[in-house]
């Protein structure tokens, strides 16, 4: 027995040297050498990430999982999507197993700082609010006392309403729900008063509802909610190639490209801007990104840009029906800014 | 023996060393024990360059430095959202335990009941229990919970209409109220009288039964209740109840057992009792169908050889897989979070997992959390099954 733990330690010590080198390499080669993005989406929000009648995936999630393959593959359609909870989407991110987060993710102060993620831009500035049925009588938030609420858990929806009863010292019962469906069925079965999330999931569950006139959504906003674009903290270069395709298709908003006139554009427009960003000339810094001059022409003409991608999903025109409002253009009087491509 | 291969005969030592049965022995036991420290080692030292490649510490210290900041809807002890993760965890810890004890109850007492049923000569009272049983073992669990769980909120009535039993029992599909006792100034006197009655009645029963005599179960409970209604006279009524009124969203007051408890426990209770039943079944079929007859020409009657002769002996055989049955109930409750039933899992092991990004900490503490109770009851099972073992001669 006494070879035993040499062997033993000789063993252990093998097996700590072969493991050392798993570090982060480039999310860019890995993504480029495998051929398609791997996409973090929810488990179903009409109008972000949910499926139509057809099975496809579609929203302003998925949308933008469909203009980073555009910007780094050429192509579209060369996604995987994984639709992950509340729970499991950060680990995800960190861990490898997607390459970027597009999931109505809320950039917070601890998300950003201690859960070691890169949050790249805000593509929806949202605020959270309560959903009534219309026969409660209730005309405010601060009517609720002792109430049940039902809200997402392990979402920032859970910690603003704990906020928001404390900060107005009135008691409620909350009812935490492990993703929006259960939420909303508990709801319509009455199993809470009202239903707490962000303000473009309330209009999404009032237009669901067989008749939204019965539903109320009271007009108390609690919580700023920017959501935005996540991926993993240390590879600066991925997390610019996700910043700049989301400015890109603000940016193609704000200057009239559309995904009709893209090319049409980049051929005749005159404007310097435009002609950089296109690749009608040269733009300084887009090889450190790794992308090539056609990058943008395959985001815009494949993808469209960020009013295209608004009025499809979640606009005026379709069921969901939510304003522009705080998601108008900066020059509109909304919040909706690109940084400029020089 | 000509098994000799090319690179044996080139090390003559190896091949005679390789016949010795216990060389040989050691060395496949080495082997194993390689590979399974270097597999092991292996996977710390992954986890260890992964924290490191993402600049991550490993520590416990989040959970009493940071506030929970949510807030839980089923608390044995008090909690607001300010205290730490810790003392979240430890009401999800509670939360499990409380559903687990009230499963096992109920499932040991389901299961004893149908598993002899299933036994009964009464051809109906069979094959219900043959029913219950199939239906309670053939379904997923997950499932059973969800139906109770869609049972109570869809069915029982809104908090306005509630079924009211005599003014103090409600029943909605927010959960079933109940009046909670108050335990007034000179309540420990009435406690103590109650201790003190029970203590005794178990006593004289024992001396009773051991001395070949009877207790009847009605001395019993004079002796308690008895002594007990004087104490209560004697302080001037010391404990009164809470009594849940209704107003405005929802009851106040009493005690509630939340939908989501309620359903997870029915549903641990109901899906292992099927389990329980068939190990009750195949316990009592172990015992020779002699000690029975024997029973029976003493002139003890069903239920008595049942009682007295069947089940003693049976319960030999039943308690070793019974232990497995509590463990899988146990940890089957961690599907409390499918309905929002706020257990350990729910809040370690989610929201707490979730809000600090302390994965690999918290899902190691569930882990060890769970091997701790379920050592525990097996520990205490074990203890039990040695008590009422065969006696060696």
């Amino acid at each position: 027995m006494k070879t035993i733990i040499p062997i033993l330690a000789a063993v252990l010590a093998a097996g700590t040297i072969v493991v050392s080198a798993t570090a982060q390499g480039g999310t860019l080669d890995d993504v480029r050498k495998r051929g398609y993005l791997q996409c973090g989406t929810s488990t179903g929000l009409a109008g972000f990430s949910a499926p139509d009648d057809k099975g496809v995936w579609r929203g302003i999630d998925i949308d933008w999982c469909h203009a980073l393959a555009a910007a780094v593959l050429g192509d579209r359609d060369k996604i995987k999507i994984k639709n992950l909870t509340g729970k499991t989407n950060y680990t995800s991110l960190r861990s490898g197993a997607i390459d970027i987060l597009s999931r109505t993710a809320t950039w917070t102060f601890s998300r950003d700082t201690d859960l070691q993620l890169t949050f790249v831009g805000t593509y929806f500035y949202d605020g959270q609010g309560f959903i009534v049925p219309a026969d409660l009588g209730v005309k405010s938030a601060k009517e609720l006392d002792g109430a049940s609420v039902c809200a997402t858990t392990g979402s920032t929806s859970e910690l603003n309403v704990a906020d928001f009863f404390r900060a107005n010292n009135i008691s409620y019962e909350p009812v935490p729900m492990e993703s929006y469906t259960e939420a909303r069925a508990a709801y319509l079965a009455k199993r809470c008063d009202a239903f707490s999330t962000d303000g473009s999931g309330l209009a999404v569950m009032r237009a669901s509802m067989n008749d939204p006139s019965a539903h109320v959504i009271l007009p108390e906003v609690i919580s700023k909610e920017p959501l935005s674009l996540v991926v993993r903290q240390g590879d600066d270069q991925w997390a610019d190639i996700a910043r700049w395709t989301l400015n890109l298709v603000i940016a193609a908003e704000e200057m009239g490209i559309t995904s009709r006139n893209v090319r049409e554009m980049r051929d005749k427009a005159t404007n310097p801007e435009i002609r950089r960003m296109l690749g009608a000339d040269r733009l300084q810094g887009l090889e450190s990104l790794g992308l090539g001059t056609d990058w943008a022409v395959n985001v815009i003409e494949q993808v469209g840009n960020y009013g295209e991608i608004y009025a499809r999903n979640i606009g005026p025109g379709t069921p969901l029906n939510i304003e522009r409002g705080l998601n108008r253009q900066w020059k509109d009087g909304g919040l909706i800014y690109s940084r400029p491509f020089r | 023996m000509n098994t000799l291969s090319p690179a044996a005969t080139a090390h003559p030592g190896l091949p005679r060393l390789w016949r010795d049965g216990r060389v040989r022995a050691i060395a496949v036991q080495l082997i194993a024990l390689t590979v399974i420290f270097g597999t092991g080692a292996w996977m710390l030292g992954n986890v260890a360059a992964n924290f490191a490649a993402l600049d991550k510490t490993f520590g416990f210290s989040f959970l009493w430095r940071l506030p929970a900041n949510y807030d839980i809807n089923q608390t044995l002890i008090d909690y607001s959202n300010r205290d730490s993760h810790l003392r979240a965890a430890l009401v999800g810890l509670l939360n499990t335990g409380l559903v687990s004890v009230v499963a096992i109850a109920l499932a040991t007492l389901m299961g004893f009941t149908v598993g002899t049923l299933r036994l009964s000569r009464n051809w109906l009272a069979a094959r219900l229990a043959w029913l219950w049983v199939e239906f309670a073992r053939n379904t997923p669990l997950l499932l059973l919970i969800l139906l109770f769980h869609g049972v109570i909120v869809h069915f029982l009535p809104h908090p306005r209409r509630a079924l009211g039993v005599g003014d103090a029992l409600f029943l909605t599909n927010r959960g079933f109220y109940m009046p909670r006792p108050l335990f007034e100034a000179g309540s420990w006197t009435v406690v103590l009288v109650l201790a003190l009655g029970l203590a005794a009645a178990w006593f004289l029963r024992r001396r009773a039964t051991s001395r070949g005599g009877a207790f009847p179960w009605w001395a019993g409970a004079a002796l308690v209740a008895v002594p007990v209604a004087a104490a209560c006279i004697f302080a001037g009524a010391p404990v009164a109840f809470d009594i849940p009124v209704h107003r405005g969203f929802n009851f106040r007051g009493g005690i509630v057992l939340t939908p989501e408890f309620v359903a997870l426990a029915a549903a641990l209770a109901f899906f292992t009792s099927g389990f329980i039943a068939e190990t009750v079944r195949a316990g009592i079929l172990s015992v020779k169908t002699g000690q029975k007859e024997a029973a029976r020409a003493l002139g003890l009657s069903e239920f008595q050889t049942l009682r007295f002769v069947v089940l003693p002996q049976a319960m030999r055989a039943i308690v070793p897989p019974l232990t497995s049955e509590y463990l899988a109930l146990v940890k089957n409750s961690s599907l409390a979070i499918a309905i929002g039933y706020m257990d350990l899992v729910a809040t370690l092991g989610g929201v707490t997992l979730t809000q600090t990004g302390r994965e690999m900490e918290a899902m190691f503490l569930v882990l060890a959390i769970y091997l701790g109770i379920s050592l525990g009851i097996s520990g205490a099972m074990n203890f039990y099954n040695r008590r009422i073992a065969m006696p060696l001669r």
